[in-house]
């Protein structure tokens, strides 16, 4: 029997379309990442069952630390701008362009008035390093509403405004109803709470709701 | 190799050497693995970071308070959530006197969430159908936020659509919370506790 010579094939494959797909997902999943933003207090938010997802955009966001401390902050630099303009003219708080600027690159923010142009003189990527005390609440003093205001008057009553509150764990609740109240006070009565998902447990009225619409396979597991 | 070669002395006897001719291939190997390796980094931040959220509406202020109210005492279950994660309960809105205040916690089993089950049974039975539980939900100013969303989520896991976050709470609630702290007495209601 004659040997059959199989050819020696070449053991290198070519990659180029490989790499050509790995460096297209490599690209989306870059644009579309939004980095955990930086916040000036660290917040351990609560668990729900919820699984509704924070609105993407128009999102007036108020942090609460577990002391208390209050910040805020909107998502649309311009409209950013545009608030601490005002406020530098109506509080005369003496602010340059770069430092107005400065806010609207920045994160939430948790000062008095009178503090503002201390804080905004820090650059905006060392700004959490500064001691902020957070925004007055106290119904003497409550500026968090002159913020709510001001933020709806630069927004002109936008509808689609979206008001986020994003307390820690062991915030105390006077602190959050404080909150509540001055919202309530400005006729945001549809809010969002930032939570954590968790599972719901079994043998709930949700929990059957979720099996019901889950369909067949869903409840195959459960005997 | 060719290094060695330039170093010889009588350079220009080499003029006419060709210079190696280099393949344009180059080995991709260790590009790709940064690619992938970024992929995944960024496959994983994206996922992770998609925060939910709960809805919470709150209840318009009525400046007519006979326009509020109308929650029959029958089908009202009072929550008031204290410190360090204790809640206390009673049946009713608080207009009668003769309450009775329990004390429980957030426990998957023998916790607020059999008591609401079982009020809404009873409310149920009692009243043929006709009528919804409503909670009334108090939170203590030095309550912990986090037990003010488990209440509100616990309304949700047990179907609850009706409840509403009250700020006021009376003496007559804190007397009997004082009195459930002192003499804790097990709910009557609650059968197999």
């Amino acid at each position: 029997m004659p040997k059959v010579k199989l050819p020696r094939k070449s053991t290198a494959i070519d990659m180029t379309p490989m790499v050509d797909v790995a460096f297209l997902l490599l690209t989306f999943f870059m644009l579309t990442t939004k980095f955990k933003p930086n916040d000036p207090v660290t917040v351990v938010t609560p668990s729900s069952i919820s699984t509704k997802l924070l609105p993407e955009s128009n999102i007036v966001m108020i942090l609460i630390g577990k002391d208390g401390r209050v910040f805020f902050d909107l998502d649309n630099k311009f409209k950013k701008q545009q608030l601490m303009s005002d406020f530098n003219s109506q509080y005369h708080l003496g602010l340059t362009k770069d430092q107005i600027n400065s806010y609207a690159i920045g994160g939430p923010v948790g000062v008095p008035f009178k503090m503002l142009p201390q804080l905004l003189n820090v650059p905006a990527d060392q700004r959490n390093a500064f001691p902020q005390p957070g925004i007055p609440i106290d119904s003497a003093n409550n500026e968090l509403d002159q913020w709510i205001k001001y933020t709806l008057n630069v927004n002109n009553g936008n509808p689609d405004l979206q008001f986020v509150i994003k307390a820690d764990d062991n915030t105390k609740y006077e602190v959050v109803k404080q909150v509540l109240k001055t919202l309530k006070a400005n006729h945001l009565n549809k809010l969002h709470l930032v939570t954590n998902l968790k599972p719901i447990p079994p043998g709930t009225a949700a929990w059957r709701e979720q099996q019901a619409a889950g369909g067949a396979n869903a409840s195959k597991k459960q005997p | 190799m060719a290094d060695v070669e330039m170093k010889e002395p009588g350079g220009g006897r080499h003029q006419g050497t060709k210079s190696k001719k280099l393949s344009t291939r180059i080995d991709m190997t260790p590009m790709v693995d940064v690619a992938f390796l970024l992929i995944t980094f960024f496959m994983l931040t994206t996922t992770l970071q998609k925060p939910k959220t709960m809805n919470l509406y709150l209840p318009e202020d009525v400046k007519n308070p006979e326009e509020q109210n109308k929650v029959k005492e029958s089908q009202a279950l009072t929550i008031i959530l204290g410190k360090d994660h204790q809640v206390y309960y009673y049946y009713g809105t608080g207009q009668e006197p003769n309450e009775r205040m329990y004390k429980t916690t957030f426990a998957n089993k023998g916790g607020i969430r059999d008591v609401i089950i079982n009020k809404w049974d009873n409310v149920i039975k009692n009243s043929g159908g006709r009528d919804s539980l409503v909670a009334i939900i108090k939170p203590m100013n030095d309550a912990d936020y986090e037990d003010v969303v488990n209440i509100l989520d616990e309304m949700n896991i047990n179907g609850v659509q009706k409840y509403a976050l009250v700020d006021s709470i009376y003496d007559f609630e804190k007397n009997l919370m004082k009195e459930a702290d002192d003499h804790p007495v097990a709910d009557p209601t609650l059968n197999g506790q």
